[in-house]
């Protein structure tokens, strides 16, 4: 298709799976406790830009999450109803968001992979353009 | 890094013990990997908070352990969940799913042999971790507590990993385990502040609130708080630290007891950063932690984290004899285990006298009266001033424990023993 690159990048993987879907670059963490609803998948936390955006469907480009305890089962109770991401990329390192999709993959075999990338890696995850992710840890960013 | 195991670690990995341990042990090594850590180390404790249902997946979960009759190897105590289970009335609004699968989570906890504590301050009840003991911490108020407070060593485990964690006995071996993970590396200096301020518990809580803002996910260590600063104080001070920040462990020079000295706190290194705190900054951390004007008063919110036996016997002789408005609601959260010691003392009967509301097992951000409050609401915690306005459609006054209960007392905010004009909170 004319106009359209590919670019692709490696990350790393915290939790193995492969997806396909559009990116949503969040600006800022989100908590999956508290600040997320899992019944409908939209962003409830009124102090987050993002408030009443939905995460369903889409791969979620964040730094890291916002350390409530009950991140991992928000995570899981999402993955459980569907309304959740189906990958998560973050910036950081962060087991409350890995554990999460493991367990809810444990409990319901569905995988949604969870995945760290570099500082310029990172950069070129932007929100709206599509992204397929192998289980390698390998991106394709199509735009 | 590579991860070092035991062989009967590598025997759990390899599902010697049954898929279940397999799971929990497969669980913990991916967060050791995530954490780097190059071994696990043996717990003795666990307080955990995946207890707290929000969804089926926390009865799902649940419900492996228990198919599997586990048991755990260490004690494991239970944090507050969204219901009180002594009033099943307690939470009509959340519908009768959500109250069947949150107290059968609960049920199914003890079934598999925890001590169903139902509180966010399990340092409240005797025979919990001490000194140097590897733990495993999950609420964020408790975590902080033990860390500084106790000196037991955990990291913030969440929901799942905290159970898994539990039920092999082992958690990676990183951060707050460790003796460099618990150097401190932000340095807040009070000394400038008036005494008589320092030693309110007020101030502990606005301190917690300020020094979370600024610190982060760092150690800090607080120089300048009075040596017998009450357990009480320490409390505020670890809740309000872990809401405004990511702070799992704080020192304080003379108060906690990995900081004899500073240079014991700083591990005979210099602090990255040295915050000098002054008067105007308290007063704008005070300021933000409570946004609502003066006014009538619709309720007030006490015991986050939950009320001690030594708060219950403050309130007491608070209210002795006085009476809440009507017009106003008024709620103390508490553990069980606290509420017993404080009524064989004599403290609930005057309490429950001026009509206060004592609830167990769970916090007043899950109460339905809560719930349904669309006012102003005065609390002496800054946790509760932190988190309400994001969870609850309130209007949220923040001031000591004597000024709320003047205020519920007339029914209007009054700020009167710590917030007089004149006074130091006065802006």
């Amino acid at each position: 298709m004319s106009g359209q690159s590919i670019t692709r990048i490696q990350t790393t993987v915290l939790t193995p799976g492969s997806a396909s879907a559009e990116l949503l670059v969040l600006d800022e963490a989100l908590s999956f406790w508290g600040g997320f609803d899992p019944v409908n998948g939209t962003i409830l936390d009124r102090h987050h830009s993002q408030a009443g955006r939905s995460v369903s469907g889409r791969i979620i480009v964040m730094p890291s999450s916002r350390g409530s305890a009950g991140t991992p089962a928000g995570v899981a109770e999402s993955i459980r109803l569907n309304t959740g991401p189906v990958a998560i990329i973050l910036r950081h390192r962060d087991i409350n968001i890995a554990i999460g999709a493991m367990v809810a993959n444990e409990l319901y075999g569905t995988s949604v992979p969870v995945l760290t990338a570099g500082e310029i890696e990172y950069q070129q995850l932007i929100d709206g353009l599509h992204a397929e992710i192998a289980t390698d840890g390998t991106v394709q960013i199509t735009g | 890094m590579h991860l070092e195991l035991t062989d009967k670690d590598q025997a759990l990995l390899d599902g010697d013990d049954g898929p279940l341990g397999r799971f929990a042990m497969n669980i913990v090594v991916r967060a050791a990997g995530i954490a780097g850590a190059p071994w696990l180390a043996d717990v003795s404790f666990a307080h955990i908070d995946a207890c707290h249902y929000y969804g089926t997946a926390h009865l799902d979960f649940v419900r492996r352990f228990a198919e599997a009759s586990a048991r755990f190897p260490v004690p494991v105590w239970t944090n507050t969940i969204p219901v009180s289970l002594r009033r099943p009335e307690n939470r009509a609004d959340a519908g009768a799913r959500f109250n069947e699968e949150a107290r059968e989570v609960a049920r199914l906890y003890g079934e598999i042999g925890c001590r169903p504590v139902w509180t966010c301050a399990p340092y409240q009840i005797p025979g919990g971790p001490g000194f140097g003991d590897q733990i495993i911490g999950s609420e964020s108020n408790a975590v902080a507590y033990y860390n500084s407070v106790v000196g037991a060593r955990t990291n913030k485990y969440g929901d799942f990993l905290d159970v898994c964690a539990a039920y092999v006995g082992r958690v990676p071996f990183s951060g707050l385990h460790t003796d460099e993970g618990r150097r401190a590396t932000v340095e807040f200096d009070l000394t400038g502040l008036p005494e008589e301020v320092r030693r309110t518990e007020m101030f502990c809580h606005v301190l917690g609130h300020l020094v979370g803002a600024h610190a982060g996910s760092r150690v800090p260590l607080i120089t300048g708080l009075p040596d017998d600063t009450p357990k009480d104080s320490l409390k505020g001070i670890s809740a309000a630290v872990a809401a405004s920040g990511g702070v799992a462990m704080f020192h304080a020079v003379g108060v906690t007891p990995e900081a004899p000295d500073r240079q014991a706190a700083l591990q005979g290194r210099d602090a990255d950063e040295i915050i000098v705190v002054s008067p105007d900054m308290v007063r704008a951390s005070w300021q933000s932690l409570s946004p609502a004007s003066d006014g009538p008063l619709d309720m007030v919110a006490l015991g986050t984290p939950h009320f001690s036996v030594s708060e219950f016997e403050r309130l007491a002789r608070l209210v002795d004899g006085r009476a809440v408005h009507p017009d106003v609601t008024f709620y103390v959260s508490t553990s069980r285990f606290v509420e017993q010691i404080a009524k064989e003392k004599g403290f609930l009967r005057p309490i429950a006298e001026a009509g206060i509301d004592v609830l167990v097992d769970t916090c007043t951000y899950f109460s339905p009266a809560v719930r349904n409050c669309r006012g102003r609401v005065m609390t002496n915690s800054a946790k509760w001033a932190y988190y309400a306005p994001g969870m609850l459609s309130v209007e949220v006054v923040f001031g000591s424990m004597e000024d709320c209960v003047l205020s519920a007392t007339t029914g209007e905010v009054r700020r009167e023993t710590a917030t007089a004009p004149g006074k130091f909170w006065d802006v």
